[in-house]
């Protein structure tokens, strides 16, 4: 298991933040080199990973602005729900953001170039004196200090009634989905008037809806298999060579709940909030309110495993239902050998369990924790009393610190949380150069 | 000002070469697309030297630029000094042939196969051929992808070890790790087959198709298909069916349906490929299976398929086969479930009757069309009318006239005005085949109501078919039956339909001639000019400038003249300005 460190303060110094700052979705690139964070202000900061192992801010830009929609009478907030790397196509970097409504692709790219010489001016832009000029000048090229910009590339835009949930990109790498509460688009990269609709949940009448699709993803080798998830708690496998509407699934993933253990809570509980296809394919990875479960896609009876975040918020469903924490949507990350999973908590407590030996770890990403290079210490909560003085109890937890959004590397093991405004990143103790064997952290301010 | 004789040539030039890096795109594109003037002013070496190497770094612009540079590159052999140094256009087309891109990146590959020709032997080997192998190895498949569209231009010319490792490498590409690179290699397989020796299209395409046409992905699958085609038409019958059928059968069933999609799309292409023997035993079946797909797009594609697939069939078994294989395959299409596939067919089925002759076609098709012309979707029934000039040549329309009308009549108020409009302009069409009579007793009203439909677009649709008809039936015909009706509409309480009477006579002035026009029309007209509507007054000046080279002189004298004078003085502006353009355009000033 590991043992996180922080691996560079990039923690926000201010303790004062605004609601824009919030980050609101967090991804690494395919070789993690790159990680990118949105927030609800629609900025996406990208960290670059530096030689020595620290992150280290790469490029800022605004993504999206708020907007109104004077149709419905609607106000289009700017906060990114989703980023999505492009695989690399040329030495720029290519991402997918999206608020509610519209998904943007960006381009990042370097230049460390720049044209010099004109005819008819001189370097500081003066007009020259015209019977000066007696040859012709083509501009030179010379170096210059790094320049990293931000670009738009193409705007996905009016395709969709209600909020999108989720982008996945497609095994194919030419086409997207985009998914909202009721349907899910499928698009080329290269086009941006036109997508096909592949999922449509919309009944005729819509006082007879009964589930919202609430994630949706691309499985990482076979462009043909999609899956998402409804509020119902079911997650639907979609082949999409057998139709051009989907609207059938090929599986239905789905555990038949214990009657003696309805309530009231029970539909809300279970409603997916994150769906993680494995590396390797073979995996699904669920989140609920108060599990996470391991999939085989051979089997849609019931899960593999199932792991239990915050299994003693079980009595205090009602004070959260209260307060709408019941519906927050905690996602889940795979690491890169699909081993160990992770998930979030409240009290900007974090979960990861071990598959193979079943042993799981609670861990506090705070700025009061994290010190640089110290080792993570595992925090406990408990129900009655105390056993130990470093435990948490129940009633103690604060629930406004949340830790919805977090990734792992793609092949090493760091991992980026985001609690409210701030980034942390950890790395395990034991860097593969060789040191020791706990992940550090590293938390970064966004701003 | 510039004082020196040389400045004032060189000024626009330096212009020119500055707004290559002006702020404003619209500046830079107009720039880059006069490339050749700047070069032109510069002279072949200093092109060489500076202005090429500064493109070939200038590869951060906008889009349209960089297309615009790419294409003005394609041309650009002579601006560089001749054939003899057209190598020195590749390096910028190098760089822009590996932008993400993909349009950018297509017209570099373009370029570079056009320039490609204006190298000698020699050069292709030395410059050409090495650049082609370092875009097929590059890092990135931006790259990669580029250089597949390059392999086939420059494998005809080179020796016969360049040859051997320009086959490796397209070899290389078609089993690229991205499916990107694949599609592009699947893509450029037929027309790199066309350029190899026939043995080596046995011995090296044919391992590639049956390798991409079975891979992993879709998108990939789907593009053998095309391939397929074309490689089909390089073998010799006798070969066909070892080496390329198997896997065309393979793909005509494969699991999904974007690739039988594909293979319903190039069904004709194929048949042509293969031949009549390969016809009559594999795709018969094959394009019976794609007819009863399971899929409503693959179906859709097959059915728009059914004509020209039956026309081409072998001439001694065509009609046995329509009769016994594809017809009651059609038979079940006409009724699907999904109006796509429906209206494909529609688009379609009525060019069966040629095929067919006249007793299939009452026998067999015309239960059909009828079944089709009584369709819930719209769509449907407007694609059998637009074609009923098939069936017209080979039973006559009166036999459809029954169930014709009421079809014509449901769309003629459908719901929609887009349908409405859509049928407005079959009328002339329907008219000529059903003849006059039937047209004055059941269509006549059909056309009338139009001029005063609600919709704009349906009223000025309407107005032209007047025309189109008059054109078909005579001037007679007009006065006796439409005429007194359009007049009718100048006393209409809606300015709107008062309007539409002057838009009707604008149109039918011209095909009605001097006789009506100056009789029946113009009075009307010169009567509206004192309408309370200005709209209508500025129409009636508009309508006066339109009609008047159809009158005589005196009548544009006595007539016209006063009252487009009366409208000059008019208080309203627009009135006044349509009046006074009659009359300078009809010259009565």
């Amino acid at each position: 298991m590991l043992s996180p460190v922080l691996c560079s303060d990039l923690a926000a110094l201010e303790p004062e933040y605004t609601e824009a700052d919030v980050i609101s979705t967090v991804e690494f690139n395919q070789t993690g080199e790159f990680l990118a964070t949105g927030d609800k202000g629609g900025r996406v900061v990208i960290f670059q990973r530096e030689p020595q192992g620290e992150y280290n801010v790469y490029s800022t830009f605004q993504s999206h602005e708020p907007e109104f929609d004077y149709l419905k009478s609607l106000e289009i907030e700017e906060k990114i729900n989703k980023i999505r790397w492009l695989p690399p196509h040329n030495p720029a970097h290519f991402l997918l953001t999206t608020n509610d409504k519209t998904v943007k692709l960006w381009k990042v790219s370097e230049r460390d170039k720049r044209a010099e010489g004109y005819n008819l001016r001189d370097e500081e832009g003066r007009l020259k004196d015209l019977s000066t000029i007696t040859t012709l000048q083509v501009p030179v090229l010379r170096p210059m200090d790094l320049l990293v910009e931000a670009s738009p590339r193409r705007v996905f835009a009016n395709a969709h009634a209600y909020h999108i949930n989720s982008i996945s990109v497609n095994s194919d790498c030419e086409t997207y989905l985009s998914a909202d509460d009721l349907r899910i688009n499928l698009w080329h990269l290269n086009i941006t008037d036109r997508s096909f609709n592949i999922v449509d949940l919309k009944p005729e009448n819509m006082e007879d809806l009964s589930e919202v699709i609430t994630v949706a993803e691309f499985h990482p080798h076979h462009c043909h298999l999609l899956a998402f998830s409804s509020s119902t708690g079911t997650t639907r496998l979609c082949d999409m060579r057998a139709r051009a509407l989907c609207d059938q699934h090929a599986k239905l993933f789905e555990e038949a709940v214990d009657p003696s253990r309805r309530s009231f809570f029970s539909e809300i509980v279970s409603s997916v909030s994150d769906v993680k296809f494995s590396h390797s394919g073979r995996y699904l990875l669920t989140r609920d309110y108060l599990t996470v479960k391991v999939w085989d896609l051979n089997m849609e009876n019931k899960p593999l495993e199932t792991y239990q975040v915050h299994d003693y918020l079980r009595t205090k469903l009602c004070s959260l239902y209260e307060s709408d924490c019941i519906f927050d949507k905690f996602e889940c990350a795979w690491n890169g050998t699909d081993s160990v999973i992770m998930t979030g908590a409240y009290n900007n407590y974090f979960r990861m369990f071990d598959r193979a030996s079943l042993r799981d770890v609670t861990l506090e990403a705070s700025r009061e924790v994290c010190k640089r290079r110290a080792v993570l210490q595992p925090r406990r909560v408990c129900v009655g009393k105390k056993r130990k003085e470093t435990d948490v109890s129940v009633d103690s937890l604060d629930f406004r610190k949340k830790i919805l959004h977090t990734a792992w590397h793609p092949k090493e093991n760091i991992i980026a949380i985001a609690a409210s405004n701030n980034l942390y990143i950890f790395q395990d103790r034991m860097a593969p150069n060789g040191h020791h064997n706990t992940p550090e952290i590293q938390s970064a301010p966004p701003k | 000002m510039a004082g020196a004789e040389g400045d004032d040539s060189l000024y626009p030039i330096a212009v020119l070469i500055d707004e290559l890096r002006n702020e404003d795109v619209q500046l830079r594109l107009n720039s880059i697309k006069k490339l050749s003037t700047i070069a032109l002013a510069l002279g072949v070496e200093r092109t060489r030297t500076e202005l090429l190497p500064f493109l070939t770094d200038t590869i951060y612009d906008e889009d349209e630029v960089l297309l615009a540079l790419a294409e003005q590159l394609g041309s650009f052999t002579v601006l560089v000094g001749g054939p003899e140094f057209v190598h020195n256009l590749l390096p910028p087309l190098e760089s822009l042939a590996t932008v993400e891109e993909t349009v950018v990146r297509d017209k570099a590959v373009e370029s570079l196969r056009k320039i490609s020709q204006e190298h000698s032997p020699v050069d292709l080997e030395v410059h050409f051929v090495p650049l082609v192998k370092r875009l097929a190895s590059g890092d990135w498949f931006t790259s990669r992808t580029s250089a597949c569209g390059l392999f086939s231009v420059c494998y005809p010319r080179v020796s016969s070890t360049v040859k051997a490792e320009i086959r490796q490498h397209f070899r290389t590409l078609c089993s690229d790790d991205t499916p990107m690179v694949r599609r592009a290699a699947a893509s450029k397989l037929g027309e790199f087959a066309k350029v190899l020796e026939l043995d080596y299209v046995k011995s090296d395409i044919i391992p590639l198709f049956t390798a991409l046409a079975s891979d992993e992905q879709d998108s990939v699958r789907l593009l053998a298909v095309e391939a397929g085609v074309s490689i089909a038409t390089l073998l010799p019958q006798e070969d066909l069916e070892a080496l390329v059928m198997p896997t065309l059968r393979q793909a005509a069933e494969d699991k999904s349906w974007r690739v039988r999609y594909m293979v319903a799309d190039k069904f004709s292409e194929l048949q042509k490929a293969v031949g009549p023997e390969i016809t009559k035993t594999d795709l018969v079946p094959a394009f019976q299976n794609l007819l009863k797909d399971c899929e409503a797009e693959v179906r859709a594609a097959a059915a728009n398929k059914v004509k020209v697939f039956c026309e081409n069939l072998p001439e001694d078994s065509r009609e046995t086969i329509i009769m016994t294989h594809i017809l009651p395959c059609v038979k079940e299409l006409v009724s699907d479930t999904n109006q796509h596939v429906k209206s494909a067919l529609a688009s379609v089925i009525m060019g069966l009757s040629t095929i067919l002759g006249k007793d299939n076609t009452v026998e067999h098709l015309l239960p059909l069309f009828l079944v089709q012309l009584k369709d819930e979707c719209p769509e449907v029934r407007l694609n059998i009318i637009s074609n009923l000039d098939c069936v017209n040549e080979v039973i006559g329309i009166r036999q459809l006239s029954q169930s014709l009308l009421p079809a014509i009549v449901e769309l003629a108020e459908d719901a929609k005005w887009r349908v409405r409009l859509a049928i407005i302009e079959y009328m002339p069409l329907l008219a000529g085949q059903l003849g006059v009579e039937f047209f004055d007793e059941k269509l006549n009203s059909l056309c009338m109501a139009w001029l005063i439909d609600h919709v704009f677009a349906i009223r000025e649709a309407a107005t032209c078919n007047l025309m189109k008809l008059v054109e078909k039936f005579g001037a007679e015909w007009a006065q006796n039956t439409i005429v007194p009706k359009v007049l009718g509409m100048a006393n209409d309480s809606n300015y709107l339909h008062r309007m539409t009477t002057l838009f009707c006579i604008n149109a039918l002035s011209g095909v009605c001639g001097q006789e009506i026009t100056t009789k029946h029309m113009l009075p009307v007209v010169l009567k509206m000019s004192t309408d309370q509507v200005a709209n209508v007054r500025f129409n009636v000046a508009r309508c006066l400038q339109k009609i008047g080279p159809v009158l005589d002189s005196s009548a544009l004298q006595a007539e016209v003249k006063p009252v487009l004078e009366k409208l000059a003085t008019d208080q309203d502006m627009d009135v006044k300005y349509f009046a006074l353009e009659a009359i300078s355009v009809l010259a009565l000033a």
